[in-house]
This record gives C-alpha cells, sequence and structure tokens, in this order.
C-alpha cells in the first residue's frame, strides 16, 4: 500500500540571525543564513514516517529562488526521496494568494502521473506568520484541510482516512477526513530523525527537478507579483514586552492579591476578552 | 584513473550518483556500498587541501567535517601564508575571503611594565602576489572546502567519523556516527587535528604528553576600521602581526600574538598544557591581563570582544611525532603534529602535508598498490619536503626553552630596564651609566650564564 506523500517546504531566513534595518524597517535579508521553514521540516519527519510506514515516497515542493535548492537538500538530506523547485521571475514577488496558487497548479501538474495521498505544510512561514498558504492550496485542491495538526491518531490509506488531533486555543479537537487531505502540521507533531548517511550523501549532490511557469498549466495573471493582491502599507518594529507583575502570595495576603488580579484585568481588559470568546461561559468557571 | 582501481562489484562515487539521478527512490533504500577512492577526515587547512589535489587528479574523494561547516570549529591565529596555499590553489589570493595582507611582523618582548618592539615593515609585501595574510578561519574555511568540491570533492559536514575501518592490518573505510554509516575507500586520509582520537584508537601515537601540547585562548575583538588602522599605521587591505613573548605568560613556556583583521583584531596567548598545570594559572585570566598590558590595552581600547575561543596546538615537535602512515591511510596536519612552534607556522606544513598524502593515494592508485609499503613513500616526499627538515632542525629547541623557561622573563624584563636607563636623560655621565647598566645585567644573570644561554641556544639550533 504505498503512500504518496507531498510536502510544501518554503526556504526563509534565518531568524536568530535576522536583524532589522532601523532605518527602512525592513529585513536585512544579505548575508543571512537560510534554513527551511521550521514547522515545514516537521511536515517532511511527519511525511516520511507515513512512508516508512507503509512504504511510498515523499515529494517535496518549493517555490523560490534558485538558492532554494539548499532547503530542498536539506529535505533530501533528512530522507524525502524527490524535490521539485518551482522557480521563474514570473512567480517572484507572490503573497499567500498567489503562492497557494502556484503550489496548487505543481501538484495538480504532478498528479496527473503520481497521484497523491496527503500534502503537509508547516502551520506558518516564520517570516510572514500568515498561516494562509496551506488552507490557500488545500481550498484550490478540494480536498479537507486539516490545520494545527499535532498529531496523527490514524492513517489509512485503504479505508482513505485520516484521524487527527487539532490543537486550538484552549484544548484539542480530533477530526476525521477523507483522504486524500492537506494537514498543517506544529513542531510537536514529532521529533526530527537524525538524517542516515547515505541520504547526507545523496543530498550533497542532489538536483531538484526545475520547473518553470512554461512547464505548468497555469493563468499567468494569477501568479507573482501580478495575482498578489495584498499592499504592504505600513511594517512596525514589535515593541518589546514589558515584563509582568508578580503578586507573590508571601508578600500579600490573598484578598489583597485578588483584588489587585481583579484591578489588572479591568485595566487590560482580559477578562472582558474572555467573556466573550467563550459565550459569557467562562464567567462559571 | 578512479573507476579501473575499484574492486569489482563496487560503486565510485560519480557512478553512483548518476544511478541515483535516474531512480531517485530506489537507490535511496538500496543499501549498497558507498565507496571512495580517498576518505578524508576533518575540513580543515590539511583535509582539504589533500581534497583538491586528489580531486584535480580525477579520484573520487569525500570529505567528512563534525562542524556544522568546514571552519565552525576551527580556531587559528591566523597568519596564513601565500606560497604553500598557492602551491595546491594557484592564485587563491585573488578570491579567498583574507583578513588584510601583512606588510609587518615582528615580536614584541614584553616586560612588566614595558615592551621592547622589533619589527620589520617591507615595501615588497605589499604588492602582489604578498608574502602571508591574516585569515578567521570559519570564513575562510568555508571558502577552502568549496574550492574542494568545485575540484569535484563531495563534502559531508554534521558528521562525525567514530571509527577507522581496518580488516588484516589494512584501513579500508570508515565508520559515522550514522545510520548505514560505514563508508570504503582504498585510501583513508587522517586529518582530524591536534586531538587525533582515531590516530590513537589506531595506535600510531600515544595520549600527547602535556608538555608538547600547548593551550592557546584568543578573541576576536571588533574595532572600526579606521581605529584598527590608523592605530597600527597601515591602510586599504595592509596587515600587521606581532608576536609577543615575556613577562606576559607569568613563567610558562608560551606566546601571545596580536593580529590585525579588516574590522577586528585577533589577540591570545598559548603556553604548554604542563605549565597550566604546574602553576594553576587560568588560561582566561592570563588573557584578561595580556589585555591589560600597557602595551596592549591602549591598542585595543573602546572594542568589543566577539568571539572567544580555545584550541590545543602540538608542539612537540619531531621528538613526539606518530606514526605517520600504515595501509591505506596517512596521517597529515595537526594530527601529525606538524607544527613549528617557534616560527609560528601550522596552517602551511598542514597544507603540504595535505598535499603530499594526496600524491601518495594518487601514485597508489595509479598502481593500484594500497599496502604499508606503498603509504611509505609520503615518509619519503615529507623528508625530502621542509616540513620534517625544519621538525629536525628544531627538534632541540623546544627542549632547550623547557629546561630554562626563566629566559622567557629574564631577557625581556632585563632589555627593558637597559633601555629606560639608555633613554633617561638624568644629566649622569655615559661611563657611569654604562657601569650601572653592567651591574643590572649581572644582577639578573651571572656573566658566565648569559654565555652559557647563548651557546646552548645556538646549540639546540644547529
Ligand atoms: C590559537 C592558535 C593560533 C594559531 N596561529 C597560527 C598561525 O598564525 N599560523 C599558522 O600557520 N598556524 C597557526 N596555528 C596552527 C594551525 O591552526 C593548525 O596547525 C592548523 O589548523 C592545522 O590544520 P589541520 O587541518 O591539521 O587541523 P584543524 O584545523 O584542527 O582541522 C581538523 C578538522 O577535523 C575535524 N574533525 C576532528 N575530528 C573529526 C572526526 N572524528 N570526524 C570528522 N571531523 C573531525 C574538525 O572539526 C576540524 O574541522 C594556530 C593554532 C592555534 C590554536
Amino acid at each position: 500500500m504505498d503512500v504518496h506523500a507531498i510536502v510544501c517546504i518554503k526556504q526563509v531566513p534565518d531568524t536568530a540571525e535576522v536583524r532589522i534595518d532601523p532605518k527602512t524597517n525592513t529585513l536585512i535579508r544579505e548575508g543571512v543564513p537560510t534554513i527551511v521553514n521550521p514547522y515545514d521540516i516537521h511536515a517532511v519527519e511527519e511525511a516520511l514516517r507515513l512512508r516508512d510506514r507503509f512504504g511510498g515516497k515523499v515529494t517535496v515542493i518549493s517555490m523560490g529562488p534558485p538558492q532554494a535548492t539548499e532547503a530542498i537538500r536539506k529535505c533530501i538530506a533528512l530522507g524525502a526521496d524527490e524535490g521539485i523547485l518551482l522557480t521563474d521571475r514570473a512567480f517572484a514577488g507572490a503573497d499567500t494568494l498567489a503562492t497557494s496558487y502556484a503550489l496548487a497548479q505543481a501538484i495538480q501538474h504532478l498528479a496527473e502521473r503520481e497521484p497523491y495521498d496527503i500534502v503537509f505544510c508547516g502551520k506558518q512561514a516564520i517570516d510572514g506568520d500568515t498561516g494562509q498558504v496551506g488552507p490557500g492550496i488545500a481550498r484550490r485542491l478540494g480536498i479537507p484541510q486539516l490545520t494545527y495538526v499535532l498529531q496523527i491518531d490514524s492513517f489509512d490509506p485503504a479505508a482513505r482516512e485520516v484521524v487527527v488531533q487539532r490543537k486550538l486555543e484552549r484544548g484539542r479537537q480530533i477530526v476525521r477526513a477523507k483522504l486524500p487531505a492537506l494537514l498543517t502540521v506544529l513542531k510537536e507533531i514529532n521529533e526530527l530523525r537524525y538524517s542516515a548517511f547515505p541520504d547526507m550523501l545523496r543530498a550533497r549532490s542532489y538536483e531538484p527537478r526545475i520547473w518553470t511557469v512554461a512547464d505548468l498549466d497555469v493563468d499567468r495573471s494569477q501568479l507573482g507579483l501580478k495575482g498578489s493582491p495584498t499592499r504592504v502599507r505600513k511594517t512596525t518594529v514589535p515593541t518589546p514586552r514589558q515584563a509582568g507583575e508578580i503578586i507573590a502570595p508571601a508578600t500579600v495576603a490573598p484578598e489583597q492579591a485578588a483584588q489587585r488580579l481583579l484591578e489588572q484585568f479591568e485595566k487590560t481588559g482580559v477578562l472582558k476578552e474572555i467573556v466573550e470568546l467563550t459565550g459569557g461561559n467562562a464567567a462559571h468557571a | 584513473m578512479a573507476t579501473q582501481t575499484l574492486p569489482a562489484g563496487t560503486q565510485g562515487a560519480p557512478a553512483q550518483t548518476a544511478a541515483q539521478d535516474k531512480a531517485p527512490a530506489a537507490s535511496r533504500r538500496e543499501p549498497g556500498k558507498t565507496r571512495f577512492d580517498v576518505i578524508v577526515v576533518g575540513a580543515g587547512p590539511a583535509g582539504v587541501s589533500a581534497a583538491i589535489t586528489a580531486a584535480k587528479a580525477g579520484l573520487s574523494v569525500l570529505i567528512l567535517e563534525r562542524g556544522d561547516y568546514p571552519g565552525s570549529k576551527n580556531v587559528m591565529g591566523g597568519v596564513l601564508y601565500r606560497q604553500p596555499t598557492d602551491v595546491i590553489l594557484p592564485g587563491f589570493w585573488r578570491e579567498a575571503p583574507l583578513e588584510r595582507h601583512l606588510v609587518e611582523q615582528g615580536y614584541w618582548l614584553m616586560s612588566e611594565r614595558g615592551a621592547t618592539k622589533f619589527s620589520y615593515r617591507g615595501e615588497d609585501w605589499d604588492a602582489e602576489p604578498y608574502n602571508a595574510f591574516t585569515v578567521l578561519r570559519a570564513r575562510f574555511d568555508r571558502w577552502y572546502a568549496q574550492q574542494a568540491e568545485k575540484a569535484g570533492a563531495i563534502l559531508v559536514p554534521e558528521t562525525t567519523v567514530d571509527e577507522v575501518l581496518v580488516r588484516d592490518g589494512q584501513a579500508v573505510g570508515v565508520r559515522v556516527g550514522r545510520d548505514q554509516g560505514e563508508i570504503y575507500a582504498n585510501v583513508v586520509i587522517l586529518a582530524d587535528g591536534v586531538n587525533s582520537l582515531l590516530a590513537k584508537s589506531l595506535g600510531l601515537h600515544q595520549e600527547w604528553e602535556p608538555h608538547t601540547i600547548a593551550l592557546a585562548v584568543k578573541e576576536i575583538i571588533a574595532l572600526p576600521r579606521e581605529k584598527i588602522e590608523s592605530r597600527f599605521q597601515i591602510e586599504g587591505d595592509q596587515g600587521v602581526a606581532y608576536e609577543l613573548l615575556g613577562s606576559i605568560s607569568k613563567g610558562m613556556v608560551g606566546i601571545g600574538f596580536l593580529y590585525t583583521n579588516k574590522d577586528t583584531i585577533s589577540i591570545g596567548m598559548g603556553c604548554m598544557l604542563s605549565d597550566f598545570a604546574r602553576t594553576g594559572i587560568k588560561p582566561y585570566e592570563l588573557l584578561d591581563q595580556l589585555k591589560q598590558h600597557p602595551a596592549i590595552k591602549p591598542v585595543l581600547a573602546g572594542g568589543e570582544t566577539r568571539e572567544y575561543m580555545a584550541h590545543l596546538i602540538p608542539e612537540g615537535g619531531y621528538n613526539s611525532l606518530p606514526k605517520l602512515y600504515m595501509g591505506g591511510l596517512l596521517v597529515v596536519g595537526d594530527a601529525a603534529q606538524f607544527v613549528n612552534a617557534l616560527t609560528r607556522e601550522g596552517s602551511n606544513m598542514a597544507m603540504i602535508s595535505g598535499h603530499l598524502a594526496a600524491m601518495t593515494a594518487i601514485r597508489a592508485h595509479q598502481r593500484g598498490d594500497f599496502s604499508a609499503a606503498s603509504m611509505a613513500y609520503y615518509r619519503d616526499l615529507l623528508e625530502n619536503s621542509f616540513i620534517l627538515q625544519d621538525l629536525r632542525r628544531f627538534r632541540k629547541i623546544m627542549p632547550f626553552v623547557e629546561s630554562r623557561h626563566e629566559l622567557i622573563t629574564v631577557y625581556p624584563e632585563l632589555l627593558a630596564e637597559l633601555l629606560q636607563d639608555f633613554y633617561t636623560v638624568d644629566s649622569v655621565p655615559k661611563t657611569q651609566l654604562f657601569r650601572r647598566m653592567m651591574r643590572k645585567i649581572r644582577a639578573r644573570r651571572r656573566w658566565t650564564s648569559v654565555l652559557g644561554d647563548l651557546w646552548k641556544g645556538l646549540r639546540a639550533l644547529s
């Protein structure tokens, strides 16, 4: 029962090393090392686990400049079977709408020869934090989307069914979906493996398949900058959070502590927010 | 050449890559033997040089490096010499990430409160192809390893070699700390640096003795370019390098250094491990005190420490050379103790020994003979090179210095006192001044001892 899993990955700047230009408020990308988006690499790992269990194949797809080959190689080193790089000037400047369009078209193109059972994405990219590309792809492919997955409870390629746990604001939700489905995953879903040597070796000289606009059946007006309605008005550097106040039980009497807490809730509006979110249920809790 | 000499049923690396391109999924899980002509362990100057020379000759070469990337773990002062590097990569200095080319080099003899500086500045050194450069190893090693990849070698980082595979006394490959980690080769080149656990486990050398190993600590201190250039009277890409000797080592056998990079200064200090053990002095305190020395403090003023590192230097020289080869295996660079402590040469010996090991591997492939007798050719090449000739010539000097470590403090102090007297114009007649100076010499060291030091020192060098 071979499983074909497709994983969409993005090459991002290593935020541990990112600096922001104080004059222009934009990321200084020059000289900053790149990595595979940390959520995506866990998506690759999860795909590999399915493949190792059922047999089959993991294909990694990325849209990006030719340098994104390095990101694909990282996935090959982890054990992915094949990588496809969508690279073309026409893809450049894409927002989440245009990106999900291009990736969905690529997946469809691939599926003509190699049907897939499941598509994985990371929950979001650390350089944009939108989390929109995965759902965008699922919508265009017309398959179920399961976002913020922190565990696959069961995967049954014969019955064409998957059951996952999604992480919600509070608690977990268990969802069953038909295959093929698209999952966006959290880091907690798994621990990355330590690459086997043959995979490391293979990755060093691996050349991904390169697909340009000419290889895909696409509507050019939906690609790249042209297909991107998003306009960035302004970017700001987040102000660093101030340290919270600690009301230590050792120094404050319980009544006083409760009073202080209530005052803080009032001031920050936290209480109201919780009441709204829960439809008033929190008030009883 | 590569494929001819491979035993039947095995694959060279290039063939394997081609096969993978056609059927990636299939070959990924076929646990066929992974085989190369040459495996190099360690991507420092020694290993990369070996890889470049071997790959250029058409051998299939795999370099294994435990660091995240080549240079990530490496420490050097560091002065890189042009000529030896040019042997391996002609014209490297036009493209390599170098810091500054040296226009001045010298020794500072440090007393408690002063320094006597001997240095030479030469105009010839300011012109292409230059004489020597300062480098930051993290950048240089990475670039250097890329040149090996360009020559056709395959580099796999983040991979530690745990063991050399030996069959019937012949090295046949290595095992790395990863799944399916057995890799085979006709020749294994050990370039794993000063500790060379691998050479040790093969019994090629014993545990190094503490008096043959120096522990060096180093800081990289950031300063604006203009400040560096005005403080050291240099401009453009000119640079200077000074070795620091004297009271700064607190009576231990050791040497400090001060080198200019583009917008940083490298400052460090190394002393024999046995001396650190004997005196209980902490290496980082020694460096901190050096940074406070009146001759050093002003040139570092306002600087910000970027990096701090510590590393061992093998300084046993000729007397503690390990066995340099066995069937199917050659030892190069620091792993073979190829360092001349007196002249601050290490990287050049590493590179040239790597090159000579590659020549040996190339010849062995031409003959299809990887036995110990065939590897012995490496020893011949070394004997005919400056490496073993210099190490042999200098073999008595380290024991001499160690037997009289007080010299390192006595003479710089004495010199400081004499020069201070000499330059003090205080209306004392010169005859009286000279008499006073003589008395000072005698107080420090008897004439016979001075002559003895000189005589024995010269003898140790001859
Ligand atoms: C503070 C200091 C200053 C120096 N200054 C100078 C100078 O100015 N000029 C000069 O010429 N020399 C200098 N030297 C000496 C010089 O740095 C060394 O001689 C030179 O780096 C030796 O090169 P190498 O390739 O043999 O070893 P290294 O540069 O030590 O490289 C060994 C490599 O092997 C890797 N490795 C080790 N074990 C394994 C394993 N099991 N598996 C995989 N990889 C492994 C290491 O990560 C490392 O990358 C200095 C040294 C020090 C410490």
